[in-house]
């Protein structure tokens, strides 16, 4: 995933901070934010995985004429065998690397780079290929804001639910 | 308020009930917020009948953020450095989460004051749904 324009908005990050159920007032409220001492409204911890908002080929949206691969009419608009994967691609580790605060009137450039690939044999689920990606968040300036890095897991068949994989 | 290494001492605890009976509402609000519209997180028809799951199940990055509230209750606002985990066993609607960070260590890093955590989120039965660590820096 790379994104030219990540604007880091206040609104974004009081939905966003709702969804994690963060009652902290420093992601909701400016007046109450203006007055710590960071200054304003910041971005919570794990926030810039919303970059994918801004990812104009980010492939789990919807997107305007192209079939998705939820329900509609049908259990899924992209059957299997129609070029869609087999199994079950779900998230391993994912880790964030602080280098300053993200605020709310941030603009970042998120650049991805490829990370490793590696195979183990799951209990039941078959082979698991692992993926890491590496993206880096910088400012208008060039500055380094925050590195992300994420695993996911590609299953052969449906993990089970006493499996202990990724989500 | 922020953490003081003053404060602190290896083997501290805290823990924090982050959601309670999880709802399906809920990974609706995620994927909306995150941008994360995978329909295993909110399509029951999908997550069942295509992907042969009992029922949606929550993203990870969910279980990692609100863990991320305890952290930051207890570090203090923008003092992260570092903020790391690996997803074990699923989530699904209905779950409670309690998160669990322990003080690992103090140490100190070009001139800053860091505090190590490590990080477990369990689900009602007690089973590790999460595990990672943290590191913060501290005033002194």
């Amino acid at each position: 995933m790379s994104v030219d324009r990540f604007p880091i908005e206040a609104g974004h990050i009081m939905i966003f901070a709702r969804a994690i159920a963060d009652p902290n007032p420093i992601y909701a409220d400016p007046v109450y934010a203006a007055g710590t001492e960071l200054g304003g409204v910041i971005a919570p911890p794990t926030f810039l995985r919303a970059s994918a908002q801004f990812d104009p080929d980010w492939p789990l949206r919807p997107k305007i004429g192209e079939p998705w691969i939820g329900s509609g009419r049908t259990p899924t608009g992209v059957p299997r065998g129609d070029g869609g994967e087999e199994g079950t691609s779900l998230h391993a580790e994912q880790h964030f690397e602080y280098h300053r605060t993200v605020r709310a009137g941030d603009v970042l450039r998120a650049t991805e780079r490829p990370g490793r690939r590696w195979e183990k044999q799951g209990r039941r689920g078959g082979t698991l290929r692992f993926a890491e990606t590496v993206i880096e968040f910088r400012d208008e300036e060039g500055g380094l804001a925050v590195t992300m890095r994420s695993v996911s897991v590609r299953t052969e068949q449906v993990v089970q639910v006493e499996e202990k994989e990724g989500q | 308020m922020t953490l003081r290494a003053a404060e602190v001492e290896v083997g501290q605890t805290r823990e924090l009930v982050v959601v309670e009976d999880l709802t399906r509402t809920q990974l609706v609000q995620y994927a909306g917020a995150s941008g994360d519209y995978n329909p295993l997180h909110t399509d029951e028809v999908y997550a069942t009948q295509v992907a042969g799951y009992p029922t949606v199940f929550a993203h990870g990055m969910l279980t990692m953020g609100m863990t991320g509230r305890l952290v930051t209750d207890w570090v203090g606002d923008g003092r992260l450095v570092r903020f790391g985990v690996r997803f074990g066993r699923q989530v699904w609607p209905g779950e409670t989460l309690t998160a669990r960070a322990t003080i690992e260590g103090l140490r100190e890093e070009d001139g800053d004051q860091l505090v190590d955590l490590v990080l477990t989120t369990i689900n009602q039965a007690g089973d590790a749904v999460m595990t990672g660590y943290a590191t913060a820096r501290l005033d002194p």
